[in-house]
C-alpha cells in the first residue's frame, strides 16, 4: 500500500514506546519525595532510548526508595535489604543483553550492602547503579544512616548522629576497575536527566549518588543545601556532563574537571566543604566482567553433550 | 627383576574377599595421592572399592604429631563396596606418631599389619628415637604385626628428595602385596604427571618399581582379592562425591555456579573450575555466601537456574535469600556439603547435622525440596533430577551431601547423558498478557513463570506477600493463599513419588531408618545383624522434603523403628534425659512427628562416617533391650 514496505512500516509502528510502556503501578512516595522525579527521569530516558520494555530489569533492595520496580512497566526485582547488586549481576551474568537498573538506599547500598557495593563496582557489570541517599531510614522510620551528617537526630541517635558521616564519593572512587561515578540532587530534574542518561549509556557500571529530599524524615539535610545553592559545585568538562542553563543559573559554582583524571575525581570527592554535582570519573575501557562471565552462553545442546562426555570419560576406568 | 620374579613364585598369595589399607603420614607426604592412585587401580581390576581421606586436624601441624595425621584409607574387595569398613587390615605409616590419633579413632585391631618407616630408629635426636621405640613396643603389645622397613633409604637410591617420591614407592608396595597389574599403575601415574616433564614422569615409573620390587624381596605375605563385580559390559567411572556433584551441574545443563569457599565444599567447585567452560558454564566466586546464592538467583530469575554450593556456616548466611527463592518462586539448586557443626565446629569432617535447618531454617513458613543423595552415583544424578525439581516446582531444592561422601572415590556406571538432561533453551515467546505471573493451578500450586525478554510477561517478582499478579498484597486472603499455593506444591511432588523399598524383610522386629551416606554402613550392619537370626530391617530416604509417602505403614510392620545417622541426639542413658525431655536426632524429629510413630533413635557426632561394626552393636543392643 503506498508503495511503503510492510515489514518496515511493521517495525517502525509497532515498536515505539511511549512513557506508558515504561510505566508500572502509581507511585506511592510521600509528595515532595525525590524518588519522583527520578522515576520521572528514568521513564522519560527509557522512552528517549526506545529500550524495550521486556529487556529491561529494575532491581532494587529494601527501602522507600527500592520500591521504584514496583512502578515501571518492565521487569522488576524487589529484592532484599541490602541485595540488590548480587542479584543484578547474576541477572547479567548469562543475559548480557538484557539493560540492568539498581534502585539502592543509602542504608541499602552503603550500610548492609557495603561488601556488594564495594564488589558490584569491582566486577563493573554493565548496568546503572542509583544509590538513593536522604541521608536517614526513610522506611523504617529515622533511623541514622551511614550518611546521615553529624549530630542529626534520629530515633536512634535522638540526640545527634555520633559519627560523621560516611563519604560514599570517596569509598567509590577508591575500588579498583571503578568506571563511572557521577553524582546529583534530584531537585534539578534537567542535570538528573542528563546524569541518569551518561551512567545509563556508560559501558561498565554507571553509580550515581542522587542526594534525594525526604522531606518526612531528613527535611532539614536538603532544606539546608537548596537554601545554600552556592554549596553546590557543577563539575564542567567537554567530557562530562552536558549542564544547561537552568542548572547553571540554580548553582552558580563550578570548576572545570577533567574526568578521565582519577586522582583529580578523588580530589574533588575529597572536599565536603563543596557538593560536587556532575560527573566525576568515568573510565570507557574498564573490563566488564559479563564478557567473563557470559561465555559459552551460545554452547549449543551438542558441544555440550560433547563436553560432560569428555569430562566423564576423564573418569572412565 | 629376575630376583623379584623369583621371590614373586616363593611367597604364595592368600586368597581373600577383601581388605581395609591405610596410609598415613605427615600432610604433604603424598599420601593420599598413592592411595586415591591405589583405589583406582583396583577399581579398574575391577574390584569394589572405597576411599576415605584422613585429613589433619590443623592447617600447618608440626611434623611427627598425631594432630598432623593425612592419608587415606582404601577399603578393596571382591564385591560392590558402600562404606568405609571397621579396622583396617594394613598400614603404611611414614611415622608412628600420626599411628596415635588413627589409634584414637579405633582404626585398629589385634592383627593389624603395619609397614613403618624405620629411620627414626637411628634418628639423630635422642628423643625421637625413644618416641619410635616406645610406641612401637606399645603397638606391639596391641597386638599389631609390625614390619619395620627402610622405606626413605630404599627411595634414596632413585631420588634425592625421598619425602616427595617415597608415595608411588609405597603405591609400588601396595601393588605387589594386592597382586595389582603394574601397568595399569603406570598409566595412572602418566595421568597424574601429564603436565610434568619425561624425567619426572620415568622418575616415578622408577619408584613405583622399586616399591614393588622391595616388597617382594622383603614381604613374606601377599593377596589377591578376585574381582567378582557383574559389569555387563557397562563403562564406569571412578570419582569422588564433589567431582560427582560437579559433573551433575554440568550434565543437568545448569551453566553457572556461584560459591564462595568453605570447607568441605569447595572442591566440587575447584572441579568446576578446571572443566566448566568446555560445557560454557562458568564458576562465580561471589564476595560472601549471601552474593553467592543471590547471583544464582538472579541467573535463575533471568532463566538461567544456577547452582550454588555451600557448607554449614555458608547455608547459615544463605537463609534469607534462601526465603525469598522460596517466597517468590525462583528454581535454585543449593547443594550443601554437610560438615561438623554448629558454628565454625569442624570444618573437615562428616556430620548431618543440617537436616532440620535445611527443611525450616527460614523465618516463616518456607517449603522447599530437600533430597538427600545416598552414594557418590546419587550425587551426580541427583543434581540433574535437583534443576529438573527446581525448573518443575519453581521452588528452590536443597540437596544435601556430606564430607563423607564429598571426598569418599567409588566406581559406578558412567551416565549416559542425553539432550534431555540439560535444561532448555530458555523460552523468549511472547507471554499471554492474560495470565497472570503466578497462575497457580489450585489443585498442585504449579504455575508457569515469564521470564526477562518475553515481551508481556513482565512483573515484579517480590519478597513481600503478594497476589498471583506478583503484587504487593497484606490482606489476609492474598497472604494465606500464597502460603497454601507454595506448600501445595510440596504435596503434588509427594503424590508423584514411590514408598521406598525396604532392605530385607518387609516386616520384623526392628526397621532401622537413615538418610545421606550412612546408606553403605548401615545396609553392612544390617546384613550381619540378620546373619544372625535377627528380623531386622532398613529403609534409606531420599526425599525427605516432601517425605517419602507409605511410611507410617511401613513402620506397623515392625516391632521397633529408629533412626541411625550422624548428628546429634540425647542419650537416654546419660543424666536428666528423660523420654519427655530427649533432644532426637534429626531425622527422628521429623519422623515421629509425620507418622505419629514412636521412633528411636541411635546417632553420634564423632567427627567421622558411620562404621558398620558400630552400629551393628547398637542394633544387637537394641534388640536385646526389654524395654519397649
Ligand atoms: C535484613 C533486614 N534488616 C532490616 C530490614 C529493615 N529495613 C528495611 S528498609 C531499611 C532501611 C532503609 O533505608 P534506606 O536504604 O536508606 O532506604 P530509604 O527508605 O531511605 O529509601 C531497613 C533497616 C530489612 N528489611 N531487612
Ligand atoms: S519517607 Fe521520605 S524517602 Fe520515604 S517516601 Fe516518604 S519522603 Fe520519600
Ligand atoms: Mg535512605
Amino acid at each position: 500500500m503506498f508503495g511503503m514496505n510492510a515489514d518496515w512500516s511493521l517495525e517502525v509502528f509497532e515498536r515505539y514506546f511511549t512513557i506508558g510502556d515504561y510505566a508500572g503501578g502509581e507511585a506511592r512516595w510521600c509528595p515532595g519525595c525525590g524518588d519522583h522525579g527520578v522515576l520521572t527521569a528514568i521513564h522519560k530516558l527509557l522512552r528517549d532510548e526506545q529500550v524495550p520494555p521486556e529487556t529491561t530489569v529494575a532491581v532494587s533492595g529494601i527501602g522507600c526508595s527500592s520500591r521504584l520496580p514496583h512502578y515501571m512497566g518492565t521487569y522488576g526485582f524487589h529484592g532484599l535489604h541490602g541485595r540488590a547488586l548480587p542479584i543484578a549481576c547474576g541477572i547479567k551474568s548469562r543475559r548480557p543483553e538484557l539493560d540492568v537498573w539498581v534502585a539502592t538506599g543509602d542504608g541499602d547500598c552503603f550500610s548492609i550492602g557495603t561488601a556488594h557495593w564495594i564488589h558490584a563496582i569491582r566486577y563493573n557489570m554493565d548496568m546503572t547503579v542509583l544509590a538513593f541517599d536522604n541521608s536517614v531510614y526513610g522506611l523504617t522510620k529515622a533511623q541514622t544512616s551511614p550518611t546521615s551528617p553529624l549530630g542529626f537526630k534520629t530515633n536512634t541517635h535522638p540526640t545527634g548522629a555520633i559519627l560523621p558521616p560516611l563519604n560514599p564519593l570517596t569509598t567509590t572512587l577508591g575500588i579498583t576497575n571503578v568506571s563511572f561515578v557521577a553524582q546529583v540532587v534530584d531537585w534539578s530534574p534537567p542535570l538528573l536527566y542528563e546524569v541518569i542518561k551518561a551512567a545509563h549509556r556508560h559501558k561498565g557500571t554507571g553509580f550515581v549518588r542522587i542526594i534525594q529530599r525526604c522531606p518526612v524524615f531528613s527535611d532539614s539535610v536538603s532544606k539546608a543545601l537548596q537554601n545554600s545553592p552556592e554549596r553546590v559545585l557543577l563539575l564542567q568538562h567537554e567530557k562530562g556532563i552536558p549542564i544547561d542553563a537552568s542548572a547553571k543559573r540554580q548553582f552558580p559554582n563550578s570548576i572545570t574537571h577533567d574526568p578521565s583524571d582519577l586522582a583529580a575525581a578523588r580530589a574533588v570527592a575529597e572536599d565536603t566543604s563543596r557538593i560536587p554535582v556532575g560527573l566525576l570519573y568515568q573510565n570507557t575501557d574498564a573490563l566488564c566482567y559479563e564478557t567473563l562471565s557470559s561465555r559459552g552462553t551460545e554452547f549449543t545442546v551438542k558441544k555440550r553433550l560433547a563436553g560432560i562426555n569428555a569430562a566423564l570419560d576423564r573418569f572412565t576406568i | 627383576m629376575e630376583a623379584s620374579q623369583e621371590v614373586e613364585r616363593a611367597v604364595q598369595s592368600e586368597l581373600i574377599h577383601e581388605h581395609i589399607v591405610e596410609i598415613v603420614s605427615d600432610s604433604g607426604e603424598g599420601a593420599q595421592k598413592a592411595g586415591q592412585t591405589f583405589g583406582a587401580v583396583c577399581a579398574r581390576m575391577g574390584n569394589g572399592v572405597w576411599t576415605v581421606e584422613i585429613i589433619p586436624a590443623e592447617i600447618k601441624p608440626p611434623a611427627r604429631s598425631p594432630a598432623g595425621a593425612s592419608g587415606i584409607r582404601i577399603r578393596l574387595g571382591s564385591k560392590y563396596i558402600t562404606n568405609m569398613g571397621d579396622e583396617a587390615d594394613l598400614v603404611v605409616a611414614f611415622n608412628e606418631q600420626v599411628l596415635y590419633s588413627r589409634i584414637a579413632n579405633g582404626a585398629y585391631k589385634a592383627g593389624t599389619i603395619l609397614l613403618i618407616e624405620n629411620k627414626w630408629r637411628d634418628d639423630p635426636v635422642p628423643e625421637i628415637q625413644a618416641q619410635y621405640k616406645r610406641a612401637l613396643a606399645e603397638f606391639k603389645e596391641n597386638g599389631l604385626i609390625v614390619h619395620e622397613l627402610a622405606l626413605e633409604e630404599a627411595c634414596r637410591e632413585i631420588t634425592s628428595n625421598p619425602r616427595v617420591g617415597k608415595n608411588m614407592f609405597v603405591l609400588g608396595m601396595l601393588c605387589h602385596i594386592y597382586t595389582r597389574d603394574v601397568e595399569l599403575a603406570r598409566n595412572e601415574i602418566a595421568t597424574i604427571f601429564k603436565r610434568k616433564s619425561k624425567e619426572v614422569v620415568e622418575q616415578n615409573y622408577r619408584l613405583l618399581q622399586a616399591g614393588y620390587d622391595f616388597a617382594s624381596d622383603n614381604l613374606d605375605f601377599r593377596y589377591e582379592i578376585p574381582p567378582q563385580q557383574v559389569r555387563e559390559g557397562k563403562r564406569f567411572i571412578v570419582t569422588n562425591g564433589n567431582t560427582a556433584l560437579g559433573l551433575g551441574v554440568m550434565a543437568s545443563g545448569m551453566e553457572l555456579v556461584a560459591m564462595y569457599p568453605i570447607t568441605p565444599a569447595t572442591s566440587a567447585s575447584h572441579y568446576l573450575a578446571d572443566v566448566f567452560h568446555e560445557v560454557g558454564g562458568f564458576v562465580h566466586q561471589a564476595e560472601d555466601e549471601i552474593a553467592a546464592i543471590g547471583f544464582a538467583i538472579g541467573s535463575s530469575f533471568a532463566g538461567k537456574t544456577a547452582c550454588t554450593i555451600t557448607s554449614g556456616p555458608g547455608l547459615a548466611l544463605k537463609t534469607e535469600m534462601l526465603a525469598l527463592a522460596v517466597m517468590a518462586e525462583i528454581p535454585l539448586v543449593l547443594a550443601v556439603v554437610q560438615r561438623g557443626g554448629p558454628s565454625t565446629g569442624l570444618p573437615t569432617k562428616v556430620e548431618q547435622g543440617d537436616l532440620l535447618a535445611s527443611i525450616f531454617g527460614e523465618p516463616g513458613d518456607a517449603p522447599k525440596v530437600v533430597v538427600a543423595p545416598a552414594t557418590i552415583e546419587e550425587c551426580l544424578h541427583f543434581v540433574v533430577m535437583s534443576r529438573r525439581l527446581a525448573e518443575t516446582f519453581r521452588t528452590p531444592v536443597v540437596l544435601l551431601t556430606d564430607a563423607n561422601l564429598a571426598t569418599g572415590q567409588q566406581p559406578y556406571p558412567r551416565p549416559e547423558p542425553s539432550s534431555e538432561w540439560l535444561a532448555p533453551p530458555i523460552d523468549q515467546t511472547d507471554w499471554d498478557p492474560q495470565i497472570p505471573p503466578y497462575n497457580w493451578d489450585p489443585q498442585t500450586g504449579l504455575s508457569p513463570r515469564p521470564v526477562p525478554g518475553m515481551v508481556d510477561g513482565h512483573y515484579v517478582l517480590t519478597g513481600l506477600a503478594h497476589t498471583n499478579e506478583s503484587k504487593v498484597a497484606y490482606d489476609s486472603k492474598s497472604n494465606q493463599l500464597g502460603c497454601d499455593m507454595r506448600s501445595r506444591k510440596l504435596a503434588a511432588l509427594a503424590n508423584t513419588l514411590k514408598a521406598p523399598t525396604v532392605y530385607g524383610d518387609p516386616e520384623g522386629d526392628l526397621l532401622v531408618v537413615g538418610w545421606g551416606s550412612t546408606l553403605g554402613a548401615i545396609q553392612e550392619a544390617v546384613d550381619r545383624t540378620r546373619a544372625q537370626g535377627y528380623k531386622v530391617s532398613s529403609l534409606h530416604l531420599r526425599f525427605i522434603s516432601p517425605l517419602e509417602p507409605g511410611l507410617k505403614e511401613i513402620f506397623s510392620r515392625f516391632r521397633k523403628v529408629m533412626t541411625v545417622e550422624i548428628n546429634y541426639s540425647d542419650d537416654l542413658s546419660a543424666p536428666l534425659i528423660t523420654r519427655e525431655n530427649r533432644r532426637y536426632s534429626q531425622l527422628a524429629w521429623i519422623l515421629r512427628a509425620s507418622t505419629l510413630v514412636d521412633v528411636d533413635c541411635w546417632s553420634v557426632v564423632l567427627g567421622a562416617p558411620l562404621q558398620p561394626g558400630m552400629i551393628h552393636k547398637v542394633l544387637l543392643e537394641r534388640l536385646s533391650s526389654k524395654e519397649d
